[in-house]
C-alpha cells in the first residue's frame, strides 16, 4: 500500500506531461495551419553571411567541448553521489562525513592533474 | 457511478484544474515578464519602453505574442525536421512540467514528491537535450556553434548549483520543497549560507543563458546561437521556455533561500510587524520573492557587459566549483562540530 501511495503521488507530473506536450504541439501546429506558408528555396537555406553555405554544418568541432562533457559527467555523478548522504549526514555521524571526505579528497586529486594538464583552459 | 466520482472524478477535476492554473500563470508571467524587462531596461537607460499597444504598452506582449503565431514557420530545407521542430517543443514542455513540484503556498503543490530536489536537478538537466537538438537539427553552423556554446555553458554551471544545493541539503536534511521551506534555519545557518546564495544567484544567470552570461546567443558574434533558423511559434517556444525558465530558477532560489511563501525577515522583525506581515497570503510572498530574484536578472541585463567566453568557463570551473565544493565540507563539518544536524 505504502509503495502504491508513493506511485500515486508522481501521477499528477505525468498528467502534467501529457498536458505541456499536447500544448506545446498545439502551439507549433496551430501556427504552421494558420500561419501563412510561402516556402521558397532560397528562404529555406540555412543561414550564412550573405553567401550560400559551402557544405555541411556538421563536422569538426573543438575537442574542449567534448573535454568539458567528460568533466561534468564525473562530477554530476559526484553530486548524485553527495544528495543521499547530504541527507543522512545525521544517521552515519563522523563516520560518513570522513568517508565522504576521503571519497572528495581522491575527487579534489584528480581535478587538480586536469587543472595543472590545462584541461580547463580556454584561451 | 457516484463512489467512482468521489473517489477518483474529484481528484482529476482538481489536478486538471491545477494544472490548467499553473501553465495559464506561468504563460501570463511570462508574457509580463518579457514586458517588465522591457520597462526595466527602458527606465534603466533613461527611455519608456513599450508605450503604444494598450495604456503604458500594457498589451505589448499580446501582440508580440499574436505576431509570431500568425508568421511563417520556416524550416531550413537542409534540417533534419522531426528533431528541427521537437527541440523547441521539449524546451517548452520542461520548462513547465518543472513546475509540479514547486510549493506557490502551504500545501499549494501540485505533487508533493519526498524527492522533489531531485525531480527539478532531473528536469532541468533535461534542457540541455533541446538545445544540442535545436543546434544539430538546423544544420547551420552558427546554430551548431551557439549550441555547443550553450550546452558546455550549462553543464559547467549545473556542477557549482548541485553542490550549493547539496550545502541547503545539509542545513535541512530532506528533499522534500515543502519540508526545506518549513524546516526553520537559526541565523548563523543563513549567515553560513548567504555566500552561497550570491553564487547560485551568478550560476542561475549563466544557467539559463542570461546577460552577462548570454555567449550562445553572443548576436554579435554568432547571431542568435542555436536558435537562429527558428522563426514564428518554433521561435516562440524557446523565447517562452527560456523566460519560463528564468521564473522557474527565481522560484527555486525562493524556495531553497528566501523561506518561500513565509513572511520575509521573521527573524530579524519584532513581534507586532511579523504578525501583520502574516496576515498577507503566502502566495503573495512567493511572488514578490520571485519577482525580486527575477529584477536582478534584469537589473543584470541593463548593466553588466557580456563576459568572454574564457572568462565564463574559468568562473565556473576555477572559481565556483572549488568554493562551492570547500563550502559543502564546511558546512557538513561545521553542522557535525557544534551537533546542529537535522
Amino acid at each position: 500500500m505504502a509503495s502504491q501511495e508513493l506511485l500515486i503521488n508522481y501521477l499528477p507530473i505525468l498528467v502534467f506531461m501529457a498536458i505541456a506536450c499536447v500544448v506545446s504541439v498545439a502551439m507549433i501546429l496551430g501556427s504552421l495551419l494558420l500561419g501563412k506558408q510561402n516556402p521558397d528555396s532560397e528562404k529555406n537555406s540555412a543561414y550564412e553571411c550573405g553567401f550560400d553555405a559551402f557544405q555541411d554544418a556538421r563536422n569538426k568541432f573543438d575537442v574542449r567541448f567534448y573535454l568539458v562533457c567528460l568533466l561534468f559527467i564525473i562530477f554530476d555523478l559526484e553530486i548524485a553521489f553527495l544528495f543521499p548522504w547530504a541527507i543522512s549526514l545525521g544517521e552515519i555521524g563522523v563516520f560518513g562525513f570522513w568517508s565522504m571526505i576521503v571519497f572528495l579528497t581522491i575527487l579534489t586529486v584528480g581535478f587538480i592533474y586536469e587543472w595543472k594538464k590545462g584541461a580547463l583552459d580556454w584561451e | 457511478m457516484m463512489e467512482l466520482w468521489e473517489t477518483y472524478g474529484i481528484w482529476t477535476a482538481f489536478t486538471l484544474l491545477y494544472i490548467v492554473l499553473i501553465v495559464g500563470g506561468v504563460l501570463l508571467s511570462v508574457a509580463y515578464l518579457t514586458y517588465a524587462e522591457r520597462k526595466v531596461l527602458g527606465g534603466m537607460q533613461r527611455r519608456q519602453g513599450p508605450m503604444t499597444v494598450g495604456p503604458f504598452g500594457l498589451l505589448q506582449p499580446i501582440a508580440d505574442g499574436l505576431k509570431l503565431f500568425s508568421k511563417e514557420t520556416i524550416i531550413p530545407s537542409q534540417a533534419n525536421k522531426p528533431v528541427f521542430l521537437m527541440a523547441p517543443m521539449l524546451l517548452f514542455a520542461l520548462s513547465l512540467v518543472a513546475w509540479a513540484v514547486i510549493p506557490f503556498d502551504k500545501g499549494w503543490v501540485l505533487a508533493n514528491i519526498n524527492v522533489g530536489v531531485l525531480y527539478l536537478f532531473a528536469i532541468s538537466s533535461m534542457g540541455v537535450y533541446g538545445v544540442i537538438m535545436a543546434g544539430w537539427a538546423s544544420n547551420s553552423r552558427y546554430a551548431f556553434l551557439g549550441a555547443l556554446r550553450s550546452a558546455s555553458q550549462m553543464v559547467s554551471y549545473e556542477v557549482s548549483m548541485g553542490l550549493i544545493i547539496v550545502c541547503v541539503l545539509l542545513c535541512v536534511g530532506t528533499l522534500n520543497l515543502t519540508e526545506i521551506v518549513t524546516t526553520p534555519r537559526p541565523v548563523w545557518m543563513q549567515i553560513l549560507l548567504f555566500p552561497m546564495f550570491i553564487v547560485f544567484l551568478v550560476s542561475i544567470l549563466a544557467e539559463t543563458n542570461r546577460a552577462p552570461f548570454d555567449l550562445p546567443e553572443g548576436e554579435s558574434e554568432i547571431t542568435g546561437g542555436f536558435m537562429v533558423e527558428y522563426s514564428a511559434m518554433t521561435f516562440a517556444l524557446f523565447f517562452l521556455g527560456e523566460y519560463a525558465n528564468m521564473i522557474l530558477m527565481s522560484a527555486i532560489t525562493t524556495t531553497l533561500f528566501l523561506g518561500g511563501w513565509l513572511p520575509p525577515f521573521s527573524m530579524w522583525l519584532p513581534a507586532g510587524i511579523t504578525d501583520v506581515l502574516a496576515l498577507v497570503p503566502g502566495l503573495v510572498w512567493f511572488a514578490l520573492k520571485t519577482a525580486a530574484v527575477l529584477f536582478v536578472f534584469l537589473w543584470a541585463r541593463a548593466t553588466l557587459p557580456r563576459y568572454r567566453y574564457d572568462q565564463l568557463m574559468r568562473l565556473g570551473w576555477k572559481i565556483f566549483l572549488p568554493l562551492t565544493l570547500f563550502w559543502v565540507v564546511l558546512v557538513a563539518g561545521t553542522l557535525l562540530t557544534f551537533d546542529a544536524l537535522p
